[in-house]
């Protein structure tokens, strides 16, 4: 029998702020979360601007062993997870244990880590690192890690799809809760490439601004990249209800799909699939969604797939939604950016607060949407979609509704 | 010296276009050679190699920039400058 899947609790920290509510703060006041970067040898690079979090001490939440096997990435994930169980008041009984799991996100892993070490080998000459360099770097660290802090014993792994891969996470931990297969899941996803060697690659593409990330406004120039995590807490409905737990939304559609043609270069069709597909399986009409959190990445090829795949599918409708990208806030977060992003399709369901597109200053006619320039927008919003394409051509999207 | 800077940039550009370097016209465009965004990206990082100048290219405004793609000739020529001011 298939199963109902709600969302009980939620925790992050990104460049808006340093827990989901802080976050949640900075997207209705439209705060801009993209500063000046600080890290070694940043003068080197021709993008120093990102979504850096700052003021963020890592004494000041982990012990001195905690801190030698956790990259940035695992210690975001690990704050975020934290949050979202707390919040979401679930006690995990020995016997719910092993019926619980968690399905994390991200692109870059331990790159810090992997980062450091090899300066400290290549350019530093050392012949000797940290015996903890392996564990640290290693992509499912962060998922372990969650795992290991709430002693969840059931299926646990990581992602690894570049910009889509919180979305796919979260669309495996909802399959497996629907299906039967486990009750609660935390899931979501964290990312931390902000360092010398992460952005250097990133320059190499030539799809970086140096001044501002600017979705859906005619004089874009390209992505900033961010940094942080978001965790949610992914619960079966009859078990939520049961316990009288805080339903903050519920989890109703998933589907991915592949363009089969480009490792960079947007698909529309792709796109549209991944729409269409997240639509049907959640049982939506078209005039169901009030919101969608766009991929939104700020990148010419981007900006325009994005808006035609959504016109295509929504046809009339199309000009009633609204879509916002909230990338231009907090930076995009890469493999940790659909979780970040869930949290504001959460927030218009909860609240009818729709986040907003900030640094637009020029409306574009192939973006011929409600972009939510600047400042956020009120509406009552029963449905929501958030968008994820990736490189490697690879789209997940997912579909919320109110809590029933 | 301009000439041979016409004809390593001229290599570089049928290198990313798999042609010859006979078959590169000047008056072409990228478009009509067959280099896709990609090959152009790859072809800016070749050219700073080969001439170790900056090129101020943004694939997402690739109009906008100081540095003209619009033909084989206008590359040739932007890259000229480079080198000259280098």
């Amino acid at each position: 029998m298939v199963k109902r899947v709600v969302i009980t609790g939620q925790g992050a920290i990104s460049a808006l702020g340093h827990s989901a509510d802080a976050t949640l703060n900075g997207m209705r006041e439209g705060k801009l979360g993209i500063s000046k970067l600080e890290f070694r040898d940043v003068e080197r690079l021709s993008i120093q601007i990102g979504g850096q979090i700052k003021n963020f001490d890592a004494e000041h939440h982990f012990t001195r062993q905690q801190i030698l096997l956790f990259d940035r990435f695992t210690q975001f994930a690990v704050l975020a997870a934290q949050e979202a169980v707390h919040q979401s008041g679930i006690v995990f009984t020995s016997e719910l244990l092993e019926k619980s799991g968690v399905i994390l996100g991200t692109s870059g892993g331990g790159l810090q880590t992997q980062d450091e070490n090899f300066r400290l080998v290549y350019e530093e000459g050392k012949n000797r690192v940290h015996p903890f360099v392996v564990p640290r770097l290693m992509n499912n660290a962060a998922a372990s890690h969650v795992s290991m802090i709430h002693n969840l014993t059931g299926p646990t792994f990581t992602v690894a799809t570049a910009c889509a891969s919180s979305n796919h996470a979260m669309g495996q931990a909802f399959h497996m809760i629907r299906a039967g297969m486990t009750e609660v899941m935390l899931t979501g996803g964290s990312e931390s490439m902000l360092c010398f060697g992460g952005i250097k690659a990133w320059e190499g593409l030539r799809v970086m601004s140096k001044d501002a990330c600017r979705p859906f406004s005619a004089d874009r120039n390209g992505m900033v990249q961010g940094e942080g995590a978001a965790v949610f807490v992914f619960e079966e409905f009859e078990r939520a209800k049961a316990r009288g737990a805080n339903i903050l939304a519920e989890v109703v559609g998933f589907a991915m799909s592949s363009d089969a043609s480009d490792i960079v270069m947007p698909n529309k069709d792709g796109a549209k699939r991944a729409i269409a597909g997240a639509l049907r399986d959640g049982g939506l009409n078209l005039d169901d969604i009030g919101y969608i959190n766009a991929h939104g990445t700020g990148t010419t090829a981007n900006d325009k797939t994005e808006c035609q795949a959504v016109n295509e599918v929504f046809g009339d409708h199309a000009k009633n939604l609204r879509m916002s990208s909230t990338k231009s806030m907090h930076g995009h977060l890469i493999g940790g950016t659909g979780a970040v992003e869930l949290l504001a399709c959460i927030m218009a369901l909860r609240e009818g607060v729709i986040a907003p597109t900030v640094s637009h200053r020029k409306e574009d006619p192939n973006c011929n949407l409600n972009v939510v320039p600047n400042v956020a927008q009120e509406a009552k919003i029963n449905a929501t979609l958030s968008n994820a394409f990736a490189f490697g051509g690879l789209n997940a999207v997912i579909a919320l509704r109110s809590a029933p | 010296m301009s000439d041979s800077v016409k004809l390593r940039v001229i290599a570089i550009i049928a290198e990313q276009a798999m042609l010859d370097v006979a078959e590169v016209s000047e008056s072409a465009t990228l478009e009509e050679l067959g280099v896709d965004s990609l090959g152009l990206v790859e072809a800016v990082f070749a050219i700073e190699e080969e001439f170790d100048v900056q090129i101020p290219f943004n694939a997402n405004e690739p109009g906008d920039s100081d540095f003209d793609i619009s033909s084989v000739k206008s590359i040739v020529i932007a890259v000229e400058k480079l080198v000259a001011e280098a």
